[in-house]
């Protein structure tokens, strides 16, 4: 055989070698990081060859935690890798855009009027011309503007809507802060500043997972990926780790050779499952029976048959099972009621926050107990320091022993009625009891685990229809499972006990990893508690390596407390105007109208009658009224107006003014523009959209938003089905079309938003700003940072914003000089002493209850705003932070000495006051990270000091050590940080340990955030009860025939002959798009099928003659998507995946069945919104933003699919 | 003995994502320009399924790698038909189709798009003509296609298989599918080499990565056709071939190769083999059950006295001694016996090596009931007992990295079942019993050995998963210039890309 080699020494032939060197060679490397949706946070290095971004490769250099865990790096994936496409592509918005026909009317008006307000006032209230540039909308004739021209009208639109309006018809959506908290705070300080409505989008995403809070009082809180490792038996529910956690999924598949267990569920074979030892494909949605199974199973072979002392002990210390539940009896039955209040007893009547204080039955006196820590001790005014999670009686400091169950022991055994969803019917079953003598006679009691017991149908030997065993049908045993879930009960068996086996030698490290497959269904929040009570069943929350991890779109931004300051102008005094979007959307876009209402969707139980004929928005509109969700516009007129009118009547002090706001609101003479959305004074006005698509891929019911938004083409075809189903509401005979006067977009590419949008700005992409950036998946901080000048025109976020503030001070200097009152209205909040707002559901309408705000109606506030000197407020810190401090989980540090040391270090003029600049994005970088306890140590040990305060403990230790430490963006320029253990977060991390939620709760004994201080295996909230969520249950998917979206295609179907089939639509997280970077990037397209792939079961294709890469239409009542399809049996049967985030923008044909441009993957969605998850102003069910509220479902779907010829362009 | 010094990579396809981050990062630094739009130097394959080039293992087809008839091994382009007639016509290459035609949008007709009664969308159009395009194929078109009857069925390492096998496959029963990335092989014997008729291509002697010299290229393409695993790649712009340089420029500098140093699945190893050159021929020319066996004969054991000597007299560095002493490569591919090679029976001695994968537990379909197929006596990962209850068939995996050995496929998943299992003892019980220490001795291993294949396999850093010496390159150009003054003059050349016909 030949020799193939060639030696080093004989080299003057490998000289052309230099080749490959040279393309190798680069200029400067610089440290970033990808910017919005990824929750991903991977430090970056990019490599600038020539002055040009040539490519990116992932920095390695983060700090090593504790000995025994695989290390984080490298971290960075195939979309974040692609990012660098992006600078240098044809679809970048290298200019200013604004549409052809605006641009005329503009132009043309700017002749007639010198100034700029009078000459878009000329525009839009001219209905003839304000429908011409509306019906042009997304439909081409862009035309490149100069940046003055662009912000001219801008801000001439922002004065005019709030001078004819009010402020609160201005409004902007971004998404997730935490990935770029400088580019998001630029808006977002900017409408705080303004008095305009900033925008939620973790609920609206259907990405916050309500039965968080319902649990756990907390937004979410999850491990960073490392702590998996910590794992031992891990059940991914729902998530696609490797599509949506890449840089994470190491974790998964290396502590599988650490020897832990993995069992995936997920109705797909999905990329996670071949990891997997067990794939279990539990039918679309249904996870929540086989869960409610398992659970039948954990407490019948674990807390019946014998006893685990780790899980007993854990239930009485960390959760509300061996709280007193009160059965309420009627001539009905006998039902599940509220918790036992303490001052319902005579020995503690008298107490401070006595409805907030609940019992146990302590074992050793006899009798029931009221414990510390319950939310009553949280907002004490006069004892304080009680509230923690010692088992202790705070007036005798007896220790207690509470009783699990009274089954050993009961006055009774009582039979009480329970709800089977899925057979619409009440089973009854005996509950042991026991008597107390109240303030108000004698009560039956039981404990929450007996309720539990009962509902999950454990035969204890007691009366009532208990099922024989696990082969009997009947709800939540083995057998019961099978027919919704489609999984032998022989696995679930074996499942359910390694489950439990794993948890009791462990400790507790039984992992869930749950996602968007579990969380975008509507009844998503029963289908997480069922997990979860798997979870505590075992112990497992607070454990290292066990809990629920839920990732979906979920952001963490570390420094919330400094950052909120700057995001929403609390420095300058201002209260934000926070809105849910979900609640928002579904009522502006008038999706309302397009439905039956809850009544034909969602379950309450079978006897119940007072629903029949209500529709969601009534509960909508009684959620605002009462406090419960914020709503904008607030009023049916501008609030500055209410405000002068206030002081015209008389009112000076702000609680004259307020006062004078709940009389005309409780007379009548003040409406909510909640109560009428359709009419032109409530309409939304000005829509600004940065770092996010809200036209496109973030629009539920996309087809809806073109039609009653942007009053131009769409494709939806639902018939309006609303009218004689509603009570609160003014019902309009013609649904309004174009709602909004101006679009602006801020964008470095020409997305679906950008498309629509009447102007869209250049802005600077992830390479070219700096900024922030944090993750819940690691814990680290990691710089932005600009590698090249932003590219063209384009601008950062922070240095647009500027722009437009200037141009808007300099017009409000003719048009709104002086400082004015503005009357702000917010739900009652989380996290703060409205948590005790409202014991029981009452209406002020109605006469229930007295109109008072803050108490039975939203609070008030009354802020000044000085448009005039805008721009300067937002390029400065504003001392009012240095008075109050930053804030979060209800704890205040104050930052003074920080402040002042920041106005030492970037000093900026204001009004002849010096203050901190933020005049540069790297100045707002540094105060967000000089004011949090997560990068200055000396504020994480004033953290612990306050909560010391509240919860009478010892912690400050935690922060030993700490004192000195505080991060500047040089030191993470330099290599990521790690954040400090802090009570603004649960986690003790101290020395490398892995981020596990709620650690800290177990270790040092902090109560969660909820009723009662406690892990809830139960709900009191009189909605709950209402509902019959107060226990864990399994309710049916909603089916087609309530969903009201595809009568009408059925109809086209039968005329047309088509050849088609209903499926489900399932819209997952892909594998080419989304995080990090967008669906459009040529190199993600090549990598795939160059298009938006519409994936079928193999069974379902043959069905309708469907081969692979055929054109495809997929179509229902809300819209229609033509993509070619995939065909593979790793899809399951009877549904259809879209993978989630298409554009309308790059290659989407003309829908043969509707004529005109086919849509996107939400033209085929629409949001229905939960009523139970509007409950507030009760302890953990509080508004906060982001936080709590109605989720935006997307995944009960159905839509025709059927295939077609070659479609043109 | 002649002892040589390799660069090898290792994939623990166990830990693969199938992100193609190591594609894109390969493709932004060496192939983002014209005429290597198609190329994908490192790519990530949907297995089953047809690969890409699409079945670029139907040697019938395209007729790569070498033919071994007992006596002579031949390269088997040449035994179909004479090289010289090959030169001007040759069936066996690759065209277009079997790649796909590069492509992307008219993206700026979304900013020109005149006033309308409709919204414009960039129309799909063709990188080579610029013309409208209907997409039909790409680099990844079967990407996570398990059970596809088109894609998964096609896969040439499905012929094997028992038609129940396959069929199964298709349903939920069996459906499954892993991944596996490819870059060149950079092989002992390479078949690209030997068909190059301009002696352009040669494999350097510091390292065994091979490369083609692009000034010498000469476009005949045999080199194309020759290479079993069709990863080289030509440029149609320029006129000459390409494939991947294993990021020699990053390697002589201490960093890992991008596609290695992205690999967020953390699967890629790169270490030092010492080898014996003089063993090629002979494990070669073995019938194909004895393929693997000869393969790692000729890997030699870097402690070896008479090793080491032999390999200072052949002038290897004390660096890359250590390197190979340290190498994780060696570790896994010849003391734990965990690795293999792709495809050895096209017996080019691939020098890259995978770690087949472990794959979830088959279920039956009972009354339409999904129920997992374990066995009721509840022993943690019990296919350590029932390798064919795995979804992967060994077969299958027999067919991609042992020529179709089933014994040693059924060892290696054996083994990584015996780590798992001895983990689980030692971290949930706290002890490990004697059963599963039979149960190692059973899978032909022992505490020691599994908690360093444990240690290595999940808590590797960077450093240890890339063991890459330090390159002397003052050494080397000495030999032609002083290095003082390349100190001076190195980057001052005037670049010029290699151009058509030159």
């Amino acid at each position: 055989m030949k020799k193939w080699t060639k030696e080093t020494t004989a080299p003057v032939e490998r000289r052309w070698e230099e080749f490959y060197r040279n393309r190798f060679q680069h200029d400067k490397r610089v440290r970033t990081t990808h910017g919005v949706n990824c929750t991903g946070s991977c430090s970056w290095e990019v490599f600038v060859k020539d002055g040009i971004v040539t490519w990116e490769l992932q920095a390695t250099d983060y700090p090593t935690l504790e000995d025994g865990l695989p290390p984080y790096e490298p971290r960075g994936c195939q979309r974040g890798i692609s990012f660098s496409w992006y600078l240098y592509s044809p679809i970048r918005v290298k200019y200013p855009y604004a549409r052809g026909k605006l641009l005329d009317l503009w132009r043309e008006a700017r002749q007639a009027h010198a100034d700029p307000v009078e000459a878009w006032q000329s525009i839009v209230n001219d209905p003839l011309k304000r429908t011409a540039f509306q019906q042009a909308r997304g439909k081409g004739g862009f035309r490149r503007v100069r940046w003055d021209e662009a912000l001219e009208i801008i801000s001439a639109s922002v004065i005019h809507t709030v001078k004819q309006h009010g402020p609160d018809r201005v409004i902007g959506f971004s998404p997730i802060p935490a990935m770029s908290q400088v580019s998001y705070a630029s808006g977002s300080r900017f409408l705080s500043l303004l008095g305009g409505v900033v925008m939620s989008f973790y609920d609206w995403y259907c990405d916050l997972p309500p039965a968080s809070p319902e649990v756990w009082g907390e937004q979410t809180d999850v491990h960073e990926s490392a702590d998996w490792y910590n794992s031992r038996f891990i059940a991914v529910v729902g998530a696609n780790l490797n599509m949506t956690r890449t840089p994470d999924t190491h974790f998964i598949s290396e502590v599988r050779h650490a020897g832990a267990k993995l069992t995936v569920f997920s109705p797909d074979f999905s990329q996670v499952a071949k990891y997997a030892d067990y794939w279990i494909p539990v039918n679309p949605g249904q996870d929540t029976a086989y869960w409610m199974a398992v659970n039948h199973v954990l407490l019948k072979e674990f807390y019946v048959d014998r006893q685990v002392p780790y899980f007993v002990e854990y239930l009485k210390q960390y959760t509300d099972m061996p709280f007193l539940i009160q059965i309420d009896e009627s001539e009905a039955g006998a039902k599940p009621g509220r918790y036992l209040r303490a001052n319902q007893l005579p020995v503690y009547r008298d107490i401070e926050n006595g409805d907030w204080k609940l019992l146990v039955w302590d074992a050793r006196s006899g009798e029931p107990r009221m414990p510390q820590g319950t939310i009553g001790f949280r907002w004490a005014k006069q004892e304080q320091g009680k509230w923690n999670l010692q088992m202790r009686d705070p007036l005798t400091a007896e220790d207690l022993s509470p009783e699990l169950s009274f089954a050993g022991a009961p006055d009774d055994i009582h039979l009480v009625e329970f709800d089977d969803f899925a057979e619409g019917k009440t089973i009854k079953r005996g509950v042991p009891v026991r008597y107390v003598q109240t303030e108000q006679g004698r009560v039956m009691v039981t404990t929450v685990f007996d309720l539990l017991m009962a509902q999950f149908g454990v035969p204890r030997g007691l009366p009532g229809e208990y099922a024989a065993g696990y082969d009997e049908d009947a709800p939540y045993t083995p057998a019961w499972q099978e027919k919704y879930t489609g999984i032998h009960r022989d696995t679930l068996l074996r499942f359910a006990r390694e489950w439990g086996e794993n948890a009791e030698k462990t400790n507790g490290k039984n992992l869930i990893i749950i996602g968007a497959g579990a969380n975008h269904w509507y009844h998503n929040n029963l289908l997480y508690r069922s997990g979860i009570v798997a979870l505590m069943l075992t112990g497992s929350v607070g454990v290292n390596g066990g809990g629920l991890a839920h990732y979906v779109g979920q952001e963490k931004l570390a420094n919330q407390a400094s950052w909120s300051a700057v995001a929403f102008a609390q420095d300058w005094g201002k209260v934000p105007r926070q809105q849910n979007t979900p609640s928002f959307h579904y009522v502006h876009s008038d999706q309302w109208r397009y439905e039956r209402g809850y009544t034909a969707y969602d379950c309450f139980p079978e006897q119940d009658d007072r629903k029949t004929r209500e529709h969601t928005i009534d509960m909508q509109v009684r959620a605002v009224r009462r406090g419960w969700l914020p709503f904008f516009p607030q009023f049916d007129r501008s609030s500055l107006e209410v405000a002068k009118d206030a002081a015209a009547s008389g009112a000076a002090t702000d609680s004259e003014m307020i006062a004078y706001v709940a009389g005309k609101l409780k007379n009548g003479e003040l409406g909510f523009a909640v109560e009428d959305p359709d009419a032109p004074q409530n309409w939304p006005r000005v829509w600004f959209i940065w770092r996010g698509n809200a036209i496109g891929t973030s629009a539920k019911g996309h087809e809806f938003f073109l039609r009653h938004y942007l009053g131009t083409h769409n494709n939806a075809i639902a018939p309006e089905m609303a009218e004689g189903y509603t009570n609160e509401i003014v019902y309009h005979e013609q649904a309004p079309e174009g709602k909004l006067d101006l679009v602006v977009d801020m964008n470095f590419r020409m997305d679906t938003s950008a498309l629509y949008s009447d102007i869209v700005l250049p802005a600077a992409t992830w390479y070219e700003k700096d900024d922030l950036n944090t993750t819940d998946l690691h814990s680290y901080i990691n710089p932005m940072q600009a590698a090249v000048a932003p590219a063209w025109e384009s601008k950062s976020d922070w240095d647009i914003y500027k722009a437009i503030a200037q141009k808007v001070s300099e017009l409000a200097k003719i048009h709104l000089p002086d400082p004015m009152r503005d009357v702000v209205m917010l739900p009652l909040q989380h996290d703060t002493p409205d948590e005790l707002a409202q014991p029981s559901v009452l209406d002020w309408k109605t006469g229930e209850v007295d109109a008072v705000p803050g108490k039975s109606m939203p609070k008030f506030r009354v802020i000044t705003r000085d448009y005039a000197h805008l721009y300067e407020q937002m390029t400065s810190l504003g001392c009012e932070v240095e008075k109050n401090g930053v804030s979060a989980h209800g704890l205040n540090i104050s930052i003074g000495d920080e402040y002042r040391r920041l106005v030492q270090r970037q000093p900026r003029s204001v009004n002849g006051q010096v203050l901190p600049s933020l005049f540069e994005a790297r100045e707002v970088a540094e105060v967000i990270l000089a004011l949090d306890p997560v990068s200055n140590g000396e504020l994480a040990f004033r953290a612990f000091e306050a909560e010391e305060h509240k919860t009478g403990l010892d912690l400050s230790d935690l922060a030993d050590g700490l004192r000195d430490v505080r991060y500047s963006f040089a030191d993470i320029i330099a290599q990521p940080r790690r954040v400090l253990t802090t009570p603004t977060w649960s986690a003790v991390i101290n020395k490398g340990r892995a981020y596990t939620p709620y650690s800290m709760n177990v270790e040092r004994l902090i109560p969660w955030r909820t009723l009662t201080g406690r892990q809830h295996f139960y709900l009191d909230h009189e909605g709950y009860l209402d509902w019959g969520e107060h226990l864990p249950t399994y309710k049916p998917r909603p089916d087609h025939l309530m969903l009201d979206e595809t009568q009408e295609s059925l109809a086209e179907v039968k005329e047309g002959l088509l050849w088609s089939k209903m499926l489900n639509l399932i819209t997952p997280h892909g594998k080419w798009s989304i995080h990090s970077t967008y669906s459009e990037n040529n190199r993600m397209m090549t990598l795939s099928r160059g298009g938006y792939p519409i994936w079928l079961n193999d069974k379902d294709a043959a069905e309708l003659f469907i081969d692979d890469n055929d054109w495809v239409e997929v179509f229902n009542d809300n819209g229609v998507f033509v993509q070619r399809a995939i065909v593979s049996s790793r899809i399951p049967p009877g549904t259809v995946f879209i993978y989630h985030a298409t554009e309308r923008t790059v290659g989407i044909p003309i829908s043969p069945q509707r004529g005109k441009r086919a849509g996107m993957n939400n033209s085929l969605t629409r949001v229905r919104l939960k009523p139970v998850l509007m409950s507030g102003g009760y302890a953990q069910f509080t508004y906060a933003f982001n936080y709590w509220g109605p989720t935006g479902v997307n995944r009960d779907t159905y839509v025709f699919v059927r295939r077609i010829d070659k479609p043109d362009y | 003995m002649n002892v040589r010094a390799h660069m090898s990579m290792l994939f623990h396809l166990d830990k693969c994502i199938g992100c193609h981050t190591c594609s894109v990062a390969c493709k932004n630094l060496w192939t983002d320009r014209r005429g290597a739009e198609y190329m994908w130097w490192n790519n990530v394959e949907t297995r089953p399924g047809t690969g890409y080039p699409t079945q670029w293992e139907n040697q019938q087809r395209f007729s790569g790698g070498w033919e071994w008839d007992g006596k002579t091994l031949r390269l088997k382009l040449h035994s179909k038909l004479s090289g010289l007639m090959k030169l001007f016509y040759n069936p066996a290459l690759p065209e277009m189709d079997d790649y796909y035609e590069p492509f992307t949008f008219r993206y700026q007709d979304l900013f020109n798009a005149p006033a309308g009664d409709d919204q414009p969308t960039a129309i799909p159009v063709s990188m080579i003509t610029g013309e409208p395009i209907d997409i039909k194929s790409g680099p990844n078109w079967d990407d996570d296609l398990g059970g596809s009857n088109i894609y998964a069925w096609n896969d040439p390492n499905m012929a094997e298989l028992p038609d129940v096998v396959r069929q199964q496959m298709m349903e939920l029963e069996r459906v499954v599918f892993n991944y596996l990335p490819r870059i060149c092989n950079h092989c002992l014997n390479p078949a690209c080499v030997a068909a190059c008729p301009s002696g352009a291509i040669y494999k350097r002697a510091e390292d065994g990565i091979v490369l083609v010299n692009e000034n010498k290229c000469r476009a005949w393409r045999m080199c194309v056709a020759a290479c079993p695993y069709k990863k080289v790649y030509y440029n149609w712009s320029t006129g000459k071939s390409e494939k991947c340089i294993l990021c020699f420029p990053r390697l002589e500098t201490g960093q890992a190769p991008a596609c290695a140093h992205s690999c967020v699945g953390r699967i890629r190893y790169m270490g030092v083999l010492l080898y014996d050159a003089e063993r090629i021929p002979q494990s070669v020319m073995v019938p194909d059950e004895q393929l693997i066996e000869a393969h790692r004969s000729v890997i030699l054991d870097p402690f070896d006295p008479e090793v080491l000597s032999a390999a200072r007299t052949n002038g290897i560095e004390e660096s890359w001694i250590n390197a190979a002493q340290n190498s994780p490569a060696y570790k896994f591919v010849k003391i734990w016996g965990l690795a293999l090679p792709l495809h050895p029976e096209y017996r080019t001695m691939a020098m890259m090596y995978y770690i087949p994968p472990l794959s979830p537990v088959v279920s039956v379909v009972e009354e339409d009931l999904v129920r997992l197929d374990l066995s009721p006596d509840r022993r943690d990962f019990e296919l350590f007992d029932r390798l064919d209850a795995a979804r992967l068939p060994v077969m299958y995996l027999a067919s991609l990295f042992s020529a179709g050995n089933e014994a040693v496929i059924r060892g290696i998943l054996r083994k990584l079942l015996a780590v798992r299992t001895y983990m689980r003892r030692k971290t949930v019980d706290g002890v490990v019993d004697n059963q599963t220490l039979a149960l190692l001795a059973e899978a032909g291993t022992y505490p020691a050995e599994v908690e360093a294949i444990y240690r290595l396999t999940t808590l590797p850093t960077m450093p240890e998963r890339f063991a890459i010496p330090q390159y002397h390159r003052e050494t080397a150009l000495e030999s032609w210039k002083d290095p003082l003054a390349h100190k001076g003059d190195s980057g001052f050349g005037y670049v010029q890309a290699p151009l058509r016909g030159e």
